[in-house]
């Protein structure tokens, strides 16, 4: 972003990437997938590198507002000082605290998940995913992020993404609003479980893998750790593959070859 | 004239006690902190009009939903005749809206068709809490004896009610057929069991007589027992729907005496604006039912105890102690443990403690009731929240007693101390250097973007 601006020029969109998309190994696939379907629909888009911090997400939810509100003034910060207006992100968690809670605090953003900026590309023909080749027939289920679902009613938008691959999508029991968490909210990411009988993602990923579908898809970095880990777990790590919403398009599209 | 006079004595101390336990709920909700709650009144009434009213929520559980219909609508309905009884009571007049000619006839068959209603899915809920004992209903630390006892309790009641009802109508009949007098209504209940009662005419006014008072009395009686019960959602329910958050759920509350300390932080010559007038220094967070606001305690009276939140919560599930639907029930408690109790309850039938919540002597909310262990475990995905057919919002109070661990005794577990640290240090919850944020651009397409 430093050099666009340097530049004098402003991107059409600025994609936030996120801790989990610039540190975890797993996660730092989504994001240059999804970067490669951005030139490749040759959006002008922008990230502010080295110049990103965490949201402060993981600090609220553990009750650290203090914290909190250090990271989300610095990023506000930064974001007006690059006059950015729109923010698109493949964090449920990013999503939700730049968009609803950063206005409090001064920032005001239009601010996109990157499953409902997908469905635009789709629904606008400019990802046009060709009879969706390598998945078509194959059975997939879609796993909701709380942050994204029920915190801020998006079911669809990943649902007509996956649409698009002509693939055979099956529902868990709890699904949409009645999902179940992978057990990563509100920090648990960052912690072991409290006492109790069973691990929550085991608990998931039990249930996704009992609708016999071979891809689970998600739209976000903690489900998708906790939901592989719990794939993992019932040692079905072969036969069933935890893949981003981003991924699976950029593959059908033969993007990330 | 007796009668009158019996009467209006018996209303006035029913409605009278009923107004004087209002009165304390209403400053046991004042316990808790100031909020502005308004605006969107038309999407406020749109949602009494849809969750209350409509009971929008309960039908993600079809078979519970059309019983507890039956029991909701009998209740609206039968209050039509509630005030029939009492301009009969005052004026010494018999079935007063007769006049009303086929409206009362269709207005009776109805009420006896709900009452026989309400009788059968009363006795399904008392085979569901009792016989069959399903789980959201009966499991749980906070399922103690007096929720248990409290929920066969209304039961029992509306039974014996609707029995009274049926008992009067019978009687009349009778009466009125004895009498060769016309008994405006009809009554498809209890036509076909006009004999039961005989034919002795002064039994019969007995019987009928007895019909009418119980069933009045028993419903002042039921009215004051509603405060200390947690059958008090019938009334609670419209407000509590009402005052609604309507932010999207994700969307946690601000802090905003943090937000005026950060902002007189980085810049000096921001100005903190003034307390008002007499306000006290304000605590972080929630430790005790005060430091939650008025909302947060009017949910906790508005509770109905149906576990649906407890029963979708991932951390209860997976055999967990938090339980959200206890969350709520220890803030009543604990509200009236500090506050004042309604006629009946009294915090010392939840004494018993149950093995696994060992809650500390401290006389607070936080550890004296709810442990940190519990606040621990919630995973903050809101499943509780949408779950709650009355609107409820468990997590902000979970979400307030955080912050009073974290903000106001640092008492949050390790590994999350750790993970601060990380976002102050780093910019990010893990140990990683923030000059590495960028490298995974390094090998997009082998020459790096930007
Ligand atoms: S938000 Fe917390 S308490 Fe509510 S259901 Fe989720 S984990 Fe349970
Ligand atoms: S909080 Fe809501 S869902 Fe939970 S027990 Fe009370 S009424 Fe039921």
């Amino acid at each position: 972003m430093a050099d666009l601006a340097a530049r004098g020029e402003t991107p059409e969109v600025l994609f936030w990437v996120g801790c989990a998309g610039s540190f975890d190994d797993r996660y730092k696939r989504v994001t240059r997938d999804f970067v490669r379907i951005l030139d490749h629909v040759g959006i002008s888009y922008a990230v502010l590198g080295m110049e990103e911090t965490c949201t402060g997400d993981p600090a609220k939810r553990a009750g650290n507002e203090f914290l909190f509100q250090m990271q989300a003034m610095t990023n506000i910060a930064t974001l007006d000082g690059y006059g950015i207006k729109t923010i698109v992100t493949a964090c449920p968690h990013c999503f939700n605290t730049i968009k609803n809670e950063y206005p409090a605090l001064g920032g005001n953003y239009e601010v996109i998940h990157h499953s409902t900026f997908l469905q635009n590309l789709i629904n606008e023909g400019k990802v046009k995913v060709q009879g969706g080749g390598a998945f078509k027939g194959k059975r997939i289920t879609f796993h909701d992020s709380c942050y994204l679902g029920r915190a801020n009613n998006i079911y669809e938008a990943p649902r007509e993404v996956l649409a698009a691959l002509d693939a055979d999508l099956v529902e868990m029991k709890r699904s949409r609003a009645n999902g179940l968490c992978c057990g990563a909210g509100g920090a648990q990411m960052w912690k072991e479980p409290e006492p109790g009988s069973k691990d929550i993602n085991v608990e998931r990923a039990e249930e996704a893998i009992g609708t016999g579908a071979t891809i689970i898809a998600s739209a976000c970095p903690f489900c998708m750790t906790m939901m592989s880990d719990g794939v993992k777990s019932q040692n079905k790590e072969d036969s069933v593959q935890v893949f981003d919403i981003a991924e699976l398009i950029a593959q059908a599209e033969g993007l990330n070859g | 004239m007796i009668h009158t006079i019996a009467f209006l004595l018996v209303a006035i101390l029913g409605i009278g006690l009923f107004v004087w336990q209002i009165r304390k709920i209403t400053r046991n909700i004042n316990l808790g902190r100031d909020k502005d709650i308004s605006g969107n009144v038309s999407e406020r009434i749109n949602a009494v009009l849809l969750v209350a009213f409509g009971q929008q929520k309960m039908f993600k559980r079809p078979w519970p939903a059309f019983l507890h219909l039956f029991v909701y609508v009998g209740f609206l309905v039968i209050n039509i005749e509630v005030l029939e009884i009492f301009i009969d009571g005052i004026f010494g007049t018999h079935r007063a809206f007769g006049v009303l000619g086929p409206a009362y006839d269709v207005l009776m068959a109805v009420n006896e068709v709900l009452g026989a209603l309400v009788v059968v899915a009363c006795i399904i809920f008392l085979v569901r809490r009792n016989v069959t004992k399903v789980p959201r209903l009966t499991r749980g630390p906070e399922m103690r004896a007096w929720p248990k006892m409290d929920a066969n309790v209304i039961l029992v009641t509306e039974i014996v009610l609707m029995f009274a009802l049926f008992a009067f109508n019978i009687a009349d009949q009778k009466i009125a057929q004895l009498n060769s007098t016309e008994l405006p209504g009809t009554f498809p209940v209890t036509a076909s069991m006009v004999n039961l009662f005989g034919s002795d005419l002064s039994s019969l006014a007995l019987i009928a007589g007895i019909g009418w008072w119980v069933h009045i009395i028993g419903i002042l009686a039921f009215m004051n027992y509603l405060p200390s019960s947690k059958h008090f959602h019938i009334i609670m329910a419209f407000p509590n729907v009402y005052y609604t958050k309507l932010e999207p759920k994700g969307q946690f509350s601000n802090v905003e005496s943090i937000t005026h300390e950060i902002k007189a932080m980085l810049d000096p010559s921001y100005v903190v604006p003034p307390a008002p007038e007499g306000a006290q220094p304000q605590k972080f967070g929630a430790q005790d039912v005060e430091d939650l606001s008025w909302k947060q305690l009017m949910d906790s009276y508005t509770c109905t105890e149906c576990g649906r939140c407890t029963s979708v919560c991932p951390a209860n599930l997976t055999g967990k102690l938090l339980s959200p639907r206890k969350i709520v029930m220890d803030t009543r408690d604990r509200m009236e443990e500090k506050g004042e109790s309604p006629l009946i309850f009294s915090p010392a039938h939840y004494k018993e403690e149950s093995e696994r919540v060992k809650a500390t002597e401290e006389r607070t909310l936080l550890r004296g009731y709810v442990t940190p262990e519990e606040l621990w475990a919630c995973t903050t995905c809101n499943a509780c929240v949408e779950s709650c057919p009355v609107n409820i919002d468990q997590l902000s109070t979970i979400m307030d007693m955080r912050r009073y661990l974290v903000l106001e005794e640092s008492a949050a577990p390790a590994a999350l101390n750790t993970m601060f640290n990380n976002i102050e240090n780093n910019g990010a919850p893990w140990a990683f250097s923030p000059s590495d944020r960028f490298n995974w651009a390094n090998d997009l397409y082998t020459v790096s973007k930007n």
